[in-house]
């Protein structure tokens, strides 16, 4: 068995508080509180986001507690959202606009790619555009097509945003406040399967809760978790695993399900990459499995391989694999046929042990 | 071919699809009778804090001020002195003198683009005016006028223009494509109409904040088109929000009509109808109406009156940019025929009129504007021009993306570095 690693004890700092239990979505909005309180420029903006709390709840109370002005709704517009935080951001605010589904991201991209990613480039750092862009992400909730996709690589392949998806509460909250902090344009993916508890990837068993967990033990304040640095989930010689979001948990579950010691790193940010504990864990393990839950070609994953071959190939005992989910839209009811859950996983362990 | 018959074997008449046409292609004789050219000074003037609706007549309309007898007429006169008349009018000249030498500059290969603004001087120039220093300035691609009213050096635009080592942007952006945090007027973006959304955000950020800056940004009648458009005139009306909206009606998008936005349906301004904002068109060749109608628009917003639409009637003189040539796809009469004349010229010819200038003056002050730009211009050139050398260091290439360099950065950053060092093994002079 593989060896879980301590969560929770490198950066909360002494003005963090008291911890307590959450779930994600409590540790979201516990984020979301702490900087409304400490940054007056901090504004929250966003579809159904201010008196009735969001779709998912991220940001219930948040308008009664801050008012009107500082969390508000907006109209059905992803391109008005993010053009409007590109102005804020301009007057000098730190706008954090929620998109609803990740899905719905797509009328917002010009704004994002071409305003928001390039703005402190094409003014020499005159103006900069330091918003943070939530929104739901992955499937495995029946959402169908439209509200289960993965557009992550979209995002990584952009110059000048920084994308960023945590795997659980403690993180989430730790993540979300430097992005907020961040002076550039933050894409924070929320993995919503995995809100209310650690999906193992075992659809037809009962859902579990974070409860008694370590990493859902969240100091009550202000606390941060480096950009750019992943995360080591658990120790071991057999392979090294490149995960992020949900899948770390189905990736951790699988191995312990077949009794694999594997090291698996939450990578965290995708961009930018902590591309020093991806090459130390693999130099050491020889053998390295990514697993993401967005279509495969071209997913991130294909970056991730590319790197690990480029930079890690005389270390290499056998070829790199990639786990993901198929080059489909996310279908219904297939879904867990789409999904790369145990099986595929699975395979590809067995694939490269055998190498 | 489809079948015109239903199931049920009725006959239905065919459908057709419409195509927009110009009224004149090249070679055309042109005729601009069919404009309705309003009378100046007959148009109402409601109260700066009127209900929109009030201001609904005024978007079929064309607010004039100038007549053909060079005096100012009606409520829209901005009873402006003559020293600030004489200040736009030299500002105007100043925009035009400098697009002149600047084509030309791109004509002998010292950059790569130019856009001139010919016969628009005043919806930028004028417009600038009736703001305040301090409010945001959102642009679009055609509005140097306004960098000029707010007083940019012309030897800071031709470095940019010419992405010179004394370029502030650092040789990243295309020519033309301004930004000055300083005068508040926005980086400019090649991506059209995304400034609409961004000045309404600026706009609601400003009342937010209790603060007294107001947005204004710019868009021609073409990119109106473009779905920001309608974002932001959704959030501005739902947030009330302080920002003018000026629309550059200059009948052409390159070499599309105006028709192609849905100029031939309805006027650019009522669009502000279905919006339930202020609306006003305006003569954009008058300089005194363009003043009249943005300072109406922005003390209406200053006072949470809410944002105002405004469509600039006017004419691009010039081709759209140098990488177009007009004759290729309009008739070469129609700027001559253009009935609402040229902007300079008509305050030129108002400040005579008044006694507070003359011909003489204007032909020394053209002399001496041409010798300044001329002398910027020389200024500039020591700095370098487009591809020969005098560009900012490699390394600043990499800068910028992020805040601080992360490590896939450094590395390409080092490849180009080295790559140079290859290509140029005994140093390059002056780079």
């Amino acid at each position: 068995m593989s060896t879980a690693v301590a969560q929770n004890t490198s950066t909360a700092s002494h003005d963090a508080g008291e911890t307590k239990h959450m779930n994600m979505i409590e540790a979201i909005n516990s984020a979301l509180d702490v900087m409304l309180t400490r940054d007056p420029d901090v504004t929250l903006l966003g579809e159904d986001i201010g008196y009735f709390g969001g779709v998912f709840r991220c940001t219930a109370g948040l308008q009664e507690k801050h008012g009107k002005t500082r969390v508000f709704d907006t109209p059905i517009s992803e391109c008005g959202i993010i053009g409007v935080a590109v102005g804020m951001g301009a007057y000098g605010l730190r706008p954090v606009p929620e998109i609803q589904f990740a899905d719905y991201i797509y009328p917002g991209l010009d704004q994002l790619i071409s305003e928001a990613a390039r703005l402190r480039y094409r003014s020499a750092a005159e103006f900069i555009a330091p918003m943070t862009v939530r929104s739901p992400f992955g499937g495995g909730i029946f959402g169908g097509q439209t509200h289960s996709q993965s557009p992550e690589a979209i995002f990584t392949h952009v110059s000048g945003l920084k994308t960023v998806i945590p795997a659980s509460p403690y993180d989430a909250k730790g993540l979300l406040i430097s992005c907020i902090e961040d002076n550039d344009p933050t894409i924070f993916f929320e993995p919503k399967r995995i809100y209310n508890g650690p999906f193992d990837g075992f659809y037809d068993k009962p859902a579990k809760s974070w409860k008694g967990r370590d990493d859902a033990q969240v100091p009550e304040g202000y606390y941060k978790i480096p950009l750019g640095k992943a995360r080591k989930v658990t120790e071991g010689d057999a392979m090294t695993i490149l995960a992020y979001g949900t899948m770390v948990h189905v990736a951790q579950s699988v191995c312990e399900a077949k009794g694999v010691e594997a090291e698996i790193l939450d990578l965290r940010t995708l961009v930018p990459l902590d591309i020093e504990a991806i090459e130390a864990s693999v130099e050491r393990t020889g053998r390295c499995l990514i697993v993401h839950e967005a279509t495969r070609t071209s997913g991130f994953g294909a970056e991730l391989s590319a790197l690990v071959t480029e930079r890690c190939f005389y270390h290499l005992e056998a070829p790199v694999e990639r786990v993901t989910g198929f080059d489909t839209p996310y279908p219904h009811s297939l879904e867990w046929a789409y999904f790369p859950g145990p099986v595929r996983i699975g395979e590809a362990i067995d694939k490269i042990l055998e190498a | 071919m489809a079948s015109a018959k239903d199931e049920t074997g009725r006959n239905r008449p065919p459908l057709e699809l419409h195509v927009p046409e110009p009224h004149y292609r090249p070679g055309d004789a042109v005729d601009f009778s069919h404009l309705d050219i309003t009378r100046p000074g007959a148009q109402p003037r409601p109260d700066e804090v009127c209900e929109a609706k009030e201001t609904y007549p005024l978007c079929d309309d064309l607010i004039r001020v100038l007549g053909d007898d060079n005096q100012a007429h009606g409520p829209w006169d901005p009873r402006l002195g003559a020293d600030s008349l004489r200040t736009m009018l030299r500002e105007m000249a100043l925009v035009r003198a400098f697009d002149n030498r600047m084509y030309r500059a791109q004509r002998q290969g010292k950059t790569s683009f130019y856009m001139k603004c010919r016969g628009e001087e005043a919806t930028s120039v004028c417009a600038t005016h009736a703001l305040a220093a301090d409010d945001m300035i959102f642009p679009s691609y055609r509005q140097q006028g306004c960098l000029i009213a707010r007083g940019y050096e012309p030897i800071e635009m031709i470095n940019q223009i010419y992405s010179n080592k004394a370029d502030k942007l650092k040789g990243r952006q295309l020519p033309i494509m301004y930004c000055s945090k300083r005068l508040s007027f926005f980086s400019i973006s090649g991506n059209l109409a995304t400034q609409l959304p961004q000045a309404t955000g600026f706009a609601m950020a400003s009342a937010s904040k209790g603060d007294s800056r107001i947005a204004a940004t710019w868009v021609g009648e073409g990119s109106t088109a473009e779905g920001d458009f309608h974002s932001a005139m959704t959030f501005a009306t739902v947030y009330n929000a302080p920002v003018i909206f000026n629309v550059i009606n200059n009948q052409w998008a390159i070499s599309s009509f105006s028709g192609f936005a849905g100029g031939e349906r309805a006027t650019f301004a009522a669009r502000a109808i279905g919006y339930g904002i202020a609306g006003l068109r305006v003569d954009g060749n008058d300089p005194l109406a363009v003043y009249a109608a943005e300072r109406w628009a922005a003390d209406r917003a200053r006072s949470n009156g809410g944002p105002t639409l405004i469509e600039h009637f006017t004419y691009r003189a010039e081709g759209h940019s140098t990488s177009d040539d007009p004759s290729a796809y309009r008739s070469a009469d129609e700027q001559a025929e253009w009935p609402l004349g040229d902007p300079v010229n008509r305050l030129k010819n108002h400040l005579i009129a008044l006694g507070e200038w003359d011909d003489e003056r204007q032909e020394a002050q053209d002399a001496e504007l041409d010798t300044m730009v001329k002398q910027a211009q020389k200024d500039a050139e020591k700095n370098g021009i487009l591809g020969h050398g005098l560009h900012h260091p490699f390394h600043t290439m990499f800068e910028d993306v992020f805040e601080e360099l992360p490590w896939h950065l450094e590395e390409q950053a080092e490849q180009a570095i080295r790559e140079r060092r290859i290509k140029f093994p005994e140093g390059r002079p002056g780079s």
